[in-house]
């Protein structure tokens, strides 16, 4: 069942001379892990803001198609109403953190909803326990390392409890222990907890052994649109310049000398085991 | 070119108070190019902050070209050592691109007709020729991030330092940058880069010096210590992802030490052959 | 900015620091009722030394201290102008007190007025704080300014370091130069710092507007302040202190120390 639903979908922001998405038409099914790459300035950014409404109420300028996310049309509704469905994870953990502990902090998007106190505290305690952080709970935010930060900005979207959660490269200040974290955290939420995911990275070495369908842009248009193996190992990733996973292009380079393996591996540990395979044989 | 002798360092700030660096002893030669690695608050840029005096040793000496940091001014040593830090948000300031290459120059007693030299190079150098007259805030990312380096090259200092040169970046733009660093490195420029970017240095195969909690815990080739599992443990790194794939297969005989995907091609392929 | 410590609220409890700040705020009003109704030194004097138990419970001695060495400035200098002020103009100091009794008193009464603000900021952390104003039916738009300020205060200090190391790396002294050019020196550390903050509200916008900002008209919130004995207790105090003074006031003869003086 499609939870999110595009159709030519354009936008252009205000005083801009050309649109930074164009003609995106996109489906993504209920309980997906999406990853949305692609060169910076192909548009990913602006697509994410358009899911939770940010684009176009948030920004003005001028959005044409069609933009259908968990059952609501977007352009119809506010920003807040969306926001209970689509959550979104902004790239710097420091900027999305108001208050001065992280508990406050997670119940923020709550208490703009006006839930009651005792829903409240039980949301709160849950969201802390599923990021990992309870210990963290009453710490200001200024006093955490930015892999603690991003788990709280997790955190306080999820207890929202949204169907949709979207990240907008969340990694980019996080050194690679720390982004393998919130990978973990991330797919937690997918696969625990039946989130549809949609995350925007650049890391597909870190990231693409989690997902099951990938996104790639180019100047604000969709050019590669389907499974993570097929994708990484088309010709027109390499050209775009996405970094594809080490993995595949060890694959690429050995079908090339004639080596075949038992598929296409995106992960390190997965080229392991073809290899193994292949090597025993 | 620099010497660090035993150097510690606490914050003056801190609560509570933490050592930042423990006993940090190194040399940099004339040319070489560095990688300083290992975790965020490893104290990589707290090390690198005390070459060019924004940091002064709490105990132990740092000398530059001989001199020690402490007995000269940042501005003098910043002469010798340029610094590019990780945000060029922190720097851009100016009207025009060529009023921000200029600011550094200005500041260096450079005469208006070498200034004016110096910009054109460093703009053709960064291609930036046709943002000259742009204001550096209606750049992109990248393209800021390209000024902020061409303010820096553009007094030719002897060591350039670039702290986290590959936040933010994607694939093609950690291309040309790592290609530009070889270069400029060619060219006989010391190079140090901090970093996290485990994948970026190992196609750049620099020396590496890797830090954990304020101590130096291996100095040297990058192919030795990134493929490492020890050393990666104890400095909390990742390693290269071409080396997890090696590491998974040791137990076949393969060969672990390998970074790049080629020679982990050349190395599967002499296996295979061999059986 | 030692006399900023004096005022920095820290993560320590005390039977001081878990009043309601209500309560606590009321306490200071009163202070400050009473200290400007009296001039009379040996009141201002008892006023004073009544913070002392205060500062003492709350654990906070060190850094009241350091506020007390910041104020001592004014202090000093109002002391000096009201001296000056009396002597100059004779007959204009109320209750016939020598002018240096007088300079003495103003000096007194600021001391006890700083001080007292300097318990409350002490004890009372910005989260209580805010907590307070929302209670108080403050609109919520004007605590969460409140708050969102004070949270940023340590990352906007950090930012200014490093811009300032920055631009320090490409050689800006800024220390060099006449006054004007000293001024100027500050420019490349004032846009950086301007330009982030502004990006900063942007990104921070988002992020509101993300978590649902502006969706129900009756915000709850996750703390409520209530009210303990400790804080009946502070406010019987405060109505106590300050009955006791307008009773001094309006129906006891006072002896300033002018007066005590043998002639």
């Amino acid at each position: 069942m499609a939870i999110i639903e595009t159709k030519n979908l354009t936008y252009t922001y205000p005083g801009a001379t050309k649109p930074s998405i164009r003609d995106v038409s996109l489906t993504i099914e209920k309980g997906e892990f999406v990853i949305l790459t692609g060169p910076s300035g192909c548009g990913k950014t602006t697509l994410c803001r358009c899911f939770n409404g940010l684009i176009p109420n948030f920004y003005n300028g001028q959005l044409e198609g069609e933009l259908t996310v968990a059952g609501l049309k977007v352009i119809e509704h506010p920003i807040y109403k969306m926001a209970q469905r689509v959550g979104l994870v902004f790239q710097n953990p420091e900027n999305q953190l108001f208050a001065l502990s992280v508990e406050k902090d997670v119940a923020f998007g709550l208490e703009n909803l006006g839930v009651p106190r005792d829903e409240m505290r039980k949301r709160v305690d849950w969201a802390l326990q599923m990021t990992g952080i309870e210990e963290l709970r009453e710490r200001a935010p200024h006093e955490l390392s930015g892999g603690q930060q991003q788990r709280v900005a997790i955190a306080s979207v999820l207890a929202m409890q949204p169907n949709i959660m979207v990240f907008d490269e969340p990694t980019s200040f996080l050194d690679p222990l720390g982004a393998q974290k919130i990978f973990e955290v991330i797919n937690d939420l997918n696969k625990k907890l039946g989130v549809t995911v949609i995350l925007v990275e650049h890391r597909l070495d870190l990231a693409s052994k989690y997902a099951d369908h990938v996104v790639i842009m180019d100047d604000g248009k969709i050019v590669l649109n389907g499974k993570p193996a097929e994708i990484f190992n088309s010709e027109t990733a390499r050209l775009i310049g996405v970094g594809i996973p080490k993995a595949t292009l060890l694959w690429q380079l050995l079908q090339e000398k004639g080596i075949k393996l038992g598929g296409v591996p995106t992960s390190s540990e997965e080229a392991a085991r073809l290899l193994r395979e292949r090597l025993k044989t | 070119m620099i010497e660090v002798k035993d150097v510690h360092f606490t914050y003056p700030t801190a609560e509570p108070e933490v050592e930042a660096l423990k006993g940090i002893s190194l040399n940099i030669r004339n040319g070489e190019f560095v990688a300083i690695m290992g975790q965020n608050g490893a104290g990589k840029t707290t090390l690198v902050k005390q070459f060019n005096g924004l940091l002064k040793p709490t105990k132990g000496e740092v000398l530059v070209d001989g001199v020690r940091t402490r007995d000269i001014s940042i501005a003098q040593l910043a002469r010798k050592v340029g610094f590019v830090f990780q945000n060029p948000d922190h720097q851009l300031f100016s009207e025009t691109v060529e009023e921000e290459i200029a600011f550094a120059l200005r500041n260096f007693g450079f005469k208006e007709a070498t200034l004016k030299r110096r910009v054109t190079w460093a703009l053709n150098l960064l291609d930036l020729t046709e943002y000259r007259q742009t204001s550096p805030f209606m750049l992109s990312g990248g393209e800021r991030k390209r000024v902020a380096l061409a303010s820096v090259l553009a007094w030719n200092p002897k060591v350039v330092i670039l702290d986290e040169p590959t936040i933010g970046q994607d694939h093609r733009q950690k291309e040309i940058l790592r290609q530009f660093i070889v270069q400029m490195n060619a060219q006989g420029k010391t190079v140090v880069i901090v970093t996290h970017d485990v994948e970026f240095v190992a196609e750049c195969s620099p020396r590496v010096v890797l830090m954990a909690q304020g101590q130096i815990v291996a100095d040297g080739d990058a192919k030795r210590i990134l493929t490492n599992p020890d050393i990666a443990l104890r400095a909390s790194i990742v390693p290269p992802q071409i080396t997890q794939i090696f590491l998974g297969l040791a137990d076949l005989g393969l060969p672990t030490d390998v970074i790049d995907v080629s020679e982990a091609k050349k190395v599967l392929l002499e296996y295979l052959e061999r059986r | 900015m030692s006399v900023f410590e004096g005022f920095r609220f820290r993560h320590v409890s005390s039977p001081i620091h878990r009043r309601d700040p209500r309560v606590k705020f009321l306490y200071v009003l009163v202070m400050f009722i009473v200290a400007v109704m009296f001039t009379e030194l040996p009141v201002l004097l008892v006023l004073f030394l009544l913070q002392i138990p205060f500062v003492l419970v709350a654990g906070v001695q060190r850094q009241w201290l350091r506020s007390l060495r910041g104020a001592m400035f004014l202090v000093t200098f109002l002391f000096v102008f009201n001296l000056i002020f009396g002597y100059i103009s004779p007959g204009t100091t109320p209750y016939g007190m020598s002018p240096l009794e007088y300079a003495f008193a103003m000096a007194l009464r600021f001391l006890v007025l700083v001080e007292s603000f300097s318990i409350f900021f002490l004890t009372t952390s910005p989260d209580h704080l805010s907590l307070a104003l929302e209670q108080s039916h403050v609109p919520y738009e004007f605590t969460f300014a409140f708050t969102t300020a004070v949270r940023f205060v340590p990352v906007l200090a950090e930012e200014a370091q490093t811009i300032m190391d920055a631009q320090k790396a490409r050689g800006l002294e800024l220390e060099k130069g006449n006054f004007m050019k000293r001024i100027r020196n500050y420019i490349p550390i004032l846009i950086p710092l301007i330009v982030s903050a502004i990006r900063r509200s942007l990104e921070l916008a988002e992020a509101m507007e993300s978590r649902g900002w502006g969706a129900s008209k009756k915000r709850t919130n996750l703390y409520v302040l209530k009210m303990k004995e400790g804080d009946f207790m502070l406010i019987l105090i405060s109505i106590i202190l300050l009955v006791t003074a307008i009773y001094i006031r309006y129906f006891v003869h006072l002896p300033t120390f002018t007066m005590l003086l043998p002639k």
